[in-house]
């Protein structure tokens, strides 16, 4: 095995999602799968290579930091279903 | 109802041989008839629609229209489409509505198109078989036990179907053109950067591409030409001018190198490669040069993508915490149970797997081995299609190593990235490719790829273009949607 079970709920506690007891086994399954497929990329020999993180080999551009339109925020508020004037409202962090 | 081109119809438009809402209203009885059955669409984009039919017909009276102006489409439900539901076919985003336009759904909007749904698709465009999907998988119309193609599943069916004579859809893996193969449509993903990722919700951001589909290559041309220009809101948008892709559609291929790949032909099953290389040979035919290529790494490309894809996804799909928007769970004990219930309930198995095999890349003392190791496969499968271009103009080669399959007939997920086997080393190079009708095996349309050089997106739609002048694989249509 690749992957076994204590890997995937560790992954699972990174990735902020839950796995059930009985669902372990067959996502460890899958996934190991997944990761047998991935590792030929051991296959080639990339010493020499640059890594390649956009297609064009472009840099992504900034933009100036300026007002470009209106301010959205009511809109935008509106798709949370838990707001208090301009909050967005969260279970209790900090007692 | 035979849909006769999109300069057809505009001429008809301008010449008022039709009205945009008799237009309308011909492609809405289509709909009603057969969407349910093949469950493409997801959101009713009705009201929206009643108001772009009088602001194009409008413009047309006025003298004031372009080739789109009046044109029926629907977007691929990953497209932000203002007060609108936009839900990347998840439970997530079932409730979301998007408060702004995507800029090429504004493009769109602007050349005076008619939204009239948004269309299914795998959760989050990750799939190739539409059967990820929350809201239910998508039906093939050449045979209802089969699967359309993935993730922009809805989108290729309304084309083949004849809901719709356009429409949009997006392309990080495959996504155009399998299914657009699977239906036997003409689809197009454009170079990586052409098409603005602004609004189009996020999956893998350094292969994320819009596109089109459409019932031929001169349609998608004039789509594309509309849909494409540089973007100040998408920070990879390419700086490059705006193209009219039509401009170039009557060229002779008369001396045209055509790459070919042996050891991709000699992988297909026989009855595919024999409808590809009967294609390749009407290339011939028109007057192109066959050239023998090859791409030494390429076979590593889908092991490559499955580490870079998971990789961003698992980083933009962060942003799904069940606070600002997207799926909320019921009374959380605490902040960490909100974001982990959330999630949970939210994405499907695929989603949820690409998650933890991107989050597993990315985590501590893996990064090198695995998301650098891949970027630099990127790069080797990058310069093996540079070396390919030097000698020859496009490559044609196959889309998909099968027909339409049938539903739950990969239960592996690896067996169904497979899939993609010959559309994701295109993807890794973010070149233009695209996938048009060649004929049928076993009574299912197959597909041929052609793939351009970095901007080349006219080249291939001109090939496409003279192909099916001289052929009618593309206006075949399933036994049942004739009428």
């Amino acid at each position: 095995m690749l992957i076994n079970r204590k890997e995937v709920e560790q992954i699972a506690v990174l990735a902020k999602l839950s796995v059930s007891e009985g669902e372990i086994d067959a996502i460890a399954a899958s996934m190991d799968s997944v990761v047998e497929m991935i590792n030929h990329i051991n296959e080639a020999d990339t010493n020499a290579v640059k890594p390649m993180a956009n297609p064009m080999d472009a840099v992504q551009r900034l933009r100036a930091d300026v007002v470009t339109e209106k301010s959205n925020k009511d809109k935008l508020l509106s798709l949370s279903s838990q707001v208090d004037e301009d909050y967005y409202l969260v279970p209790t962090v900090v007692e | 109802m035979e849909f006769k081109g999109i300069k057809q119809t505009a001429k008809a438009l301008a010449n008022k041989d039709i009205s945009v809402q008799e237009l309308h209203d011909m492609y809405l009885q289509r709909q009603k008839k057969h969407a349910g059955d093949l469950n493409c669409f997801i959101n009713d984009t009705s009201a929206l629609a009643k108001n772009q039919i009088q602001v194009a017909q409008k413009r047309i009276n006025d003298n004031q229209s372009s080739l789109l102006t009046g044109i029926p489409l629907v977007h691929k439900d990953l497209f932000c489409t203002q007060d609108i539901h936009t839900t990347c076919g998840s439970r997530m985003l079932e409730n979301f509505v998007a408060p702004y336009d995507a800029t090429i759904v504004k493009n769109l909007n602007n050349a005076g198109t008619v939204t009239m749904a948004k269309a299914n698709m795998d959760e989050f465009a990750m799939g190739s078989s539409n059967e990820n999907s929350y809201f239910g998988a998508v039906k093939n119309p050449w045979n209802h036990s089969r699967v359309p193609g993935g993730s922009s599943g809805g989108s290729a069916v309304a084309v083949a179907a004849g809901l719709v004579p356009i429409a949009t859809g997006s392309d990080t893996g495959g996504s155009i053109r399998q299914p657009a193969a699977l239906c036997g449509v003409t689809g197009i993903k454009p170079t990586y950067g052409r098409a603005s990722r602004y609004g189009m919700v996020a999956f893998a951001s350094s292969l994320d591409q819009a596109g089109v589909f459409a019932r031929s290559a001169q349609d998608c041309a004039y789509v594309l030409s509309d849909m494409c220009e540089f973007d100040n809101k998408d920070s990879t948008s390419a700086q490059v001018e705006k193209e009219d892709f039509s401009v170039s559609l009557g060229q002779s291929i008369k001396g045209l190198k055509v790459g070919v790949i042996p050891e991709w032909m000699d992988s297909l099953p026989e009855s595919i490669k024999l409808t590809t290389e009967k294609s390749i040979q009407k290339l011939v035919d028109l007057g192109a040069e066959l050239i023998e290529i090859n791409l030494p790494t390429a076979h590593l490309a889908v092991s490559a993508y499955y580490v870079i894809a998971p990789a961003e996804c698992s980083s933009n799909l962060s942003r799904f915490d069940g606070i600002r928007y997207g799926h909320k769970c019921e009374n959380p004990l605490d902040l960490n149970d909100l974001y982990v219930r959330s999630r949970t309930e939210g994405f499907g198995e695929e989603v949820k797997r690409r998650i933890m095999v991107g989050t597993w890349a990315l985590s501590a003392g893996f990064y090198d081995a695995y998301y650098r190791k891949a970027q630099k496969i990127r790069r080797l499968i990058s310069e093996d299609f540079a070396n390919a271009f030097d000698k020859v103009d496009i490559i044609a080669g196959p889309v998909a190593p099968e027909v339409a399959f049938e539903f739950n007939a990969k239960k592996d997920p690896v067996s169904m990235y497979k899939e993609d086997i010959y559309t994701i080393p295109s993807s890794l190079a973010g070149l233009p490719c695209l996938s048009m009708p060649i004929g049928l095996v076993d009574d299912l349309p197959v597909g041929l790829q052609l793939i351009g050089n970095k901007l080349q997106e006219a080249k291939i739609l001109n090939v496409a273009h003279q192909y099916q002048q001289d052929t009618t694989f593309h206006k075949l249509v399933a036994e049942g949607y004739h009428e």
